[in-house]
């Protein structure tokens, strides 16, 4: 019998191409005549473009064209859509090059297309741009004031959508009576995505049979294919190929169809040459889109039995100057609906108001939503959970929603179908040895030693989605996943899936799944992803949906090719086909073991047709659509440990651990490299990154020497182990684990800090815990302190 | 690939570099580039022509001559951090070092290209302060040897005249008991303060980096120390207020007044170690 793979801890096939830079990226593509493009970019967040002058950078030696907006909107091309609406929602034109105003630092003014890119930079410095600023907003709260300036004329009020869900009468009269309340003020910090891999992208044009073919760092090729065929350019869907070959991290930032990849497809048809962009990092800073970036006001009401009765969120999620790919979904559905959490919460409500700014356009990063809403629970379930005198664990465990629950119907739409929230939590305290830590906890504080003890109970609602659901929210497209599973005469097996991976492991894991579900050797099957002319179709990866929905997908085609093979078998072992047994990787007479044939001899058969049934097709291959029922619920508990200088502020992170609950694990190694970087990316945005704009727009943290993101030193060596509860409607049990860390791990480091700032009498500090910032604050509460002395 | 046009011109030794320097004066010396090519490539410097000066054999040497410590400007971090003389004569150098960006970035950075940029938040300058090194320069009109405390004149700014090279660092060996403490910056790693401390038979020399303009010797905190036993208490007592805030930097990371606390509980850390306490 082969070895069952499902659950092993294999190494990554990718891995080799990628550590020895044999992988092949957007940016490492050359083709035969290619240009290159650099674009010209706004320096103000907001002006009046009165006059492009491109004549001395067209009279430079190379330069092949200077591309205005002006001149793609005459030639056409048309804004750039949203994929997510509400009613009411106000959507303004965004085209791919500004022609009226600019609207962000990084606005594309105008396109260089040259020789090559060292041209293309230098001439994109000498088209000369008049601007006349004008006053710019970059805070939400800001933008929603009378008189701010207004980011697109027709919107005066600045407000792209306002949403609500929930009973408000109800959280209202929970409110008045409650035993307590707490009420925080809290801002998510804004963030850069900081993929590894900068956006590219390659188009070309085949005049001959009036097709393109768009290379480019994408997390869903489908989607730009979709919406350049549909709404942008015009280009019939079926004369549209677009790739997404290997891609170097997305987190969110690669979902969104870019200003860019329109005008490289439309450079390459115009000059009638392959055109390349490639963004300087510079440029990904300012161009990316930003992720979080809330300013929220949440309460918590709770019964005499610190039972919480009710939660009242009421948030200004900022969309930046224009609406992504996903945005409108963001701060909503993957926000509002997640407010319960764990927890039994009977009453919630949220409302919130999304303005438009001068800001670079926000969109999913990593969570999307998720973990703006742990935060904001966690935190009140820390300071709720000190106000009753209570320990923040004995808080939570008190309102968790029990396995016996389940499916549960939370007030906010979503239905959880399974969990065990208890045991995550009491598996993470027993690892972390909690009440030995609050015992050293003590001790330390007589020593003056800060140490803070985090703990964020979460959930998660990600594998998007079910198609209806989502079309009702208001989703411009379906969310199913699709899979084709081919295989090929000597036995070998392509699957092609419509999720993408840019880093997840998918061309480990899904053959993992597929050797298991075919028993046949690993290294027979490819998985194949990213590219629209091969694969059926499919709606790429975000919102952790590749394993419980694209995967859900190649699983069930990879059982239709089972009982396709059966057939085959029962017809070459004259049997019939319900006695046919596929065991030991054979297909075999029930009982007669020597009765059998092999996954090759019939794949052959397959193919050659000699000896076939009558009734049956010939061929090996099987498609699948596979739309989920529901969203899936991974859960778990992460309890960080941080020691406060007190002198400098400074935070050390001293013990990191989690227990993630994503069902049955495929690859333990994969799943918890995805809970590493997870919680690195989270513990970012709690101690270390912020995108940081000033009055006028201009982003002050906008490199590397000024944004800090987690490297290996900010990070100790994380303790990781996991509960398995199956999720019960798709065929594996299986849930996602790419976000999990991400969500939780924010709020486990923010309590934690919070957690050691206590002694000062400090309540609520905003993230991220700069060192600044908490000197400042410790240092404010002690010169208190000795005033009251 | 996205800097300015510019010439290069490799340098095989001083004198053709001083040569090259002398044909080409708008030039900029290459040496370890981390500074440099990162501020081309943003086209904040578009040199027309760069004199790489990195190889030139007699500018890479580190020897112990008599009771001094030559550095040749052009030898790499790595190679100072790891060379035994250094480690034993002047120990607060690797402890500095050490601390300077990342592996790759210490193979390839040198340290007279650190100082002759003069970074204000380097932490080398501030060594060098503390140390009481020396700087020799050779230029058109022959060498000169410049104070360490002479040489740091502003951002960015030393007393590198036209057409001079900085060729050798003098280091005082065995100087006294020494220590570098850092905070550095959360983002690039620079320092937000650094302070080297060396405490010599004539007392305690101490200097700061990433406070002001420029690398500067704490005077106030040496006076204060000034023929004391250097007590937990004495120390402690030292440093305070070492800095008026109004003088200092300030950005993101950090205030003119939490800089100046922060110059106060480095400075103090620093000691401590230096004083093994």
């Amino acid at each position: 019998m082969a070895e069952k793979l499902f659950g092993k801890a294999m190494k990554r096939v990718e891995d080799p191409r990628f550590i020895t830079g044999t992988g092949t990226y957007t940016d490492d593509m050359t083709l035969p005549g290619m240009a290159e493009a650099a674009m010209v970019r706004s320096p103000y967040a907001h002006a009046r473009i009165k006059k492009i002058d491109a004549s001395k950078a067209l009279a430079h030696p190379g330069v092949l064209a200077v591309i205005t907006g002006q001149e793609m909107k005459e030639a056409g091309i048309n804004s750039i859509p949203t994929g997510w609406l509400h009613p009411g929602i106000k959507t303004p034109p965004h085209y791919p090059i500004t022609f009226d105003k600019a609207r962000h630092v990084g606005d594309i003014v105008a396109a260089v297309v040259a020789e090559n890119r060292q041209i293309a930079e230098d001439a994109a410095q000498m088209v000369e741009v008049e601007y006349e600023p004008l006053p710019a907003v970059s805070l939400g709260s800001e933008a929603l004031k009378p008189g701010a300036p207004a980011v697109h004329d027709d919107i005066p009020d600045n407000i792209c959508f306002t949403w609500s869900i929930g009973d408000k009468e109800a959280v209202d009269k929970a409110f008045a009576s409650a035993h307590k309340t707490v009420k925080l003020k809290l801002r998510n910090n804004r963030l850069v995505p900081n993929a590894m891999e900068p956006r590219a992208s390659l188009a070309q044009y085949h005049k001959a049979s009036d097709e393109y073919t768009l290379w480019t760092t994408s997390q869903n090729p489908h989607i730009h294919r979709l919406l350049i065929a549909a709404f942008i350019m015009g280009i019939p869907e079926h004369k549209l190929r677009v790739i997404a070959p290997d891609v170097g991290g997305g987190f969110g930032s690669k979902i969104y169809q870019y200003p860019e990849e329109i005008i490289v497809l439309y450079a390459a048809k115009k000059l009638g040459r392959p055109v390349k962009w490639t963004a300087r990092r510079s440029e990904s800073f300012v161009t990316d889109s930003h992720g979080r970036d809330h300013e929220t006001v949440a309460e918590m009401a709770v019964d005499q039995n610190g039972k919480i009765t009710a939660v009242r969120v009421e948030t200004i999620a900022n969309m930046g100057a224009y609406l992504t790919t996903f945005a409108p979904a963001v701060p909503t559905y993957l926000y509002g609906c997640l407010l319960a959490g764990p927890y039994t919460t009977p009453h919630i409500y949220c409302h919130v108001t999304a303005p438009f700014t001068h800001t670079t356009p926000v969109d999913a990063y990593r969570g999307a939503g998720r973990p703006e809403a742990t935060y904001l629970l966690e935190r009140l379930a820390d300071v709720m959970a000190h106000e009753l005198d209570m320990d923040p664990v004995e808080f939570r465990r008190k309102n968790l929603i029990p396995p016996e629950a389940f499916p549960y119907q939370t007030p906010v739409a979503l239905q959880y179908d399974s969990g065990n929230y208890e045991a995550a939590l009491d598996k993470a305290l027993e690892m972390v040895g909690y009440q030995k830590l609050r015992q050293e906890q003590a001790e330390w504080r007589k020593q003056g030693r800060y140490m803070g003890i985090g703990v964020a109970t979460y959930i998660e609602a990600c594998g998007l989605a079910p198609s209806a659901l989502v079309g009702s929210l208001g989703a411009q497209a379906g969310q199913w996943e699709s899979a084709l599973v081919r295989v090929m005469p000597t036995g070998k097996v392509e699957v092609f899936t419509g999720t993408h991976s840019h880093g997840q492991g998918h061309e480990t894991a899904f053959a993992q799944v597929v050797a298991d579900e075919l028993q046949i050797p690993v290294e027979d099957v490819s998985i194949v992803h990213g590219d629209t002319g091969r694969m059926p179709y499919g709606w790429g990866s975000y919102g952790s949906r590749s394993a419980p929905t694209g995967l859900s997908a190649i699983v069930l085609a990879t059982r239709k090719i089972v009982d396709k093979a059966k057939r085959i078998a029962a017809h070459l072992l004259e049997a019939a086909p319900e006695d046919i047994v596929h065991e030991d990787g054979k297909f075999m007479v029930k009982g007669v073991p020597d009765k059998a044939k092999t996954f090759f001899e019939i794949a052959l058969q397959a193919h050659l047709a000699h000896n076939y049934p009558a009734d049956l097709e010939p061929g090996l291959e099987a498609t699948h659509f596979y739309d989920p029922k529901n969203f899936v619920y991974p859960f778990g508990t992460h309890i960080a440990v941080v020691e406060v200088d007190p002198e400098t502020g400074r935070v050390k992170l001293l013990r990191y651990l989690s227990v993630d609950d994503c069902g049955p694990v495929i690859n333990p190694l994969i799943a918890e490299g995805q809970v590493h970087g997870g919680i690195a990316q989270g513990l970012g945005q709690a101690l270390l990154e912020e995108a940081v704009y000033d009055a006028e727009g201009q982003i002050l943290s906008g490199n590397f020497l000024e944004y800090a993101i987690p490297r290996a030193d900010d990070l100790v060596q994380i303790e990781h182990d996991h509960t398995v509860t199956p999720c019960p409607h798709n065929p594996l049990g299986i849930k996602g684990i790419g976000e999990a860390g991400t969500i939780a791990s924010t709020a486990a480091v923010a309590n934690a800090v919070m957690d050691a700032l206590r002694p000062f009498g400090i309540v609520h500090l905003d993230m991220p815990y700069t060192p600044q910032k908490v000197w400042q604050a410790i240092h404010s509460a002690r010169k208190l302190g000795q005033a009251a002395d | 690939m996205y800097t300015a046009e510019f010439a290069y011109k490799k340098a095989s030794s001083l004198a053709e570099a001083l040569q090259l320097l002398q044909q080409h004066p708008e030039a900029k010396l290459l040496a370890g580039g981390h500074s440099l090519i990162p501020a081309m490539k943003l086209r904040l410097a578009a040199p027309p022509t760069l004199i790489d000066i990195a190889k030139v054999p007699e500018l890479r040497e580190v020897r112990l001559e008599g009771n001094t410590l030559v550095i040749g400007a052009m030898a790499t971090y790595y190679e100072v951090e790891t060379h035994p003389q250094v480690r034993q004569a002047a120990p607060i150098l690797p402890m500095a070092i050490e601390l300077i960006g990342d592996p790759m970035v210490r193979a390839k950075g040198t340290i007279g290209g650190s100082l002759a940029h003069a970074d204000p938040a380097a932490d080398l300058p501030a060594v060098m302060l503390a140390l009481g090194a020396r700087m020799k320069v050779v230029g058109p009109s022959g060498e000169r040897v410049v104070e360490a405390e002479r040489f740091f004149k502003g951002m960015f700014e030393t007393d590198l005249g036209e057409g001079e090279i900085l060729s050798e660092i003098h280091v005082p060996a065995n100087a006294g008991k020494q220590a570098y403490a850092k905070f550095p910056h959360p983002a690039s790693r620079y320092a937000v303060v650094g302070v080297a401390v060396v405490i010599g038979p004539e007392g305690v020399r101490a200097a700061v980096t990433g406070a002001g303009s420029h690398a500067m010797r704490l005077t106030k905190l040496e006076q204060a120390l000034a023929g004391q036993p250097l007590t937990r208490e004495a120390i402690e007592a030292a440093c305070q207020g070492l800095l008026p805030p109004n003088d200092l930097n300030h950005d993101l990371v950090a205030s003119r007044v939490y800089r100046a606390h922060l110059v106060d509980v480095i400075a103090k850390r620093a000691l401590l170690q230096a004083a093994g306490l």
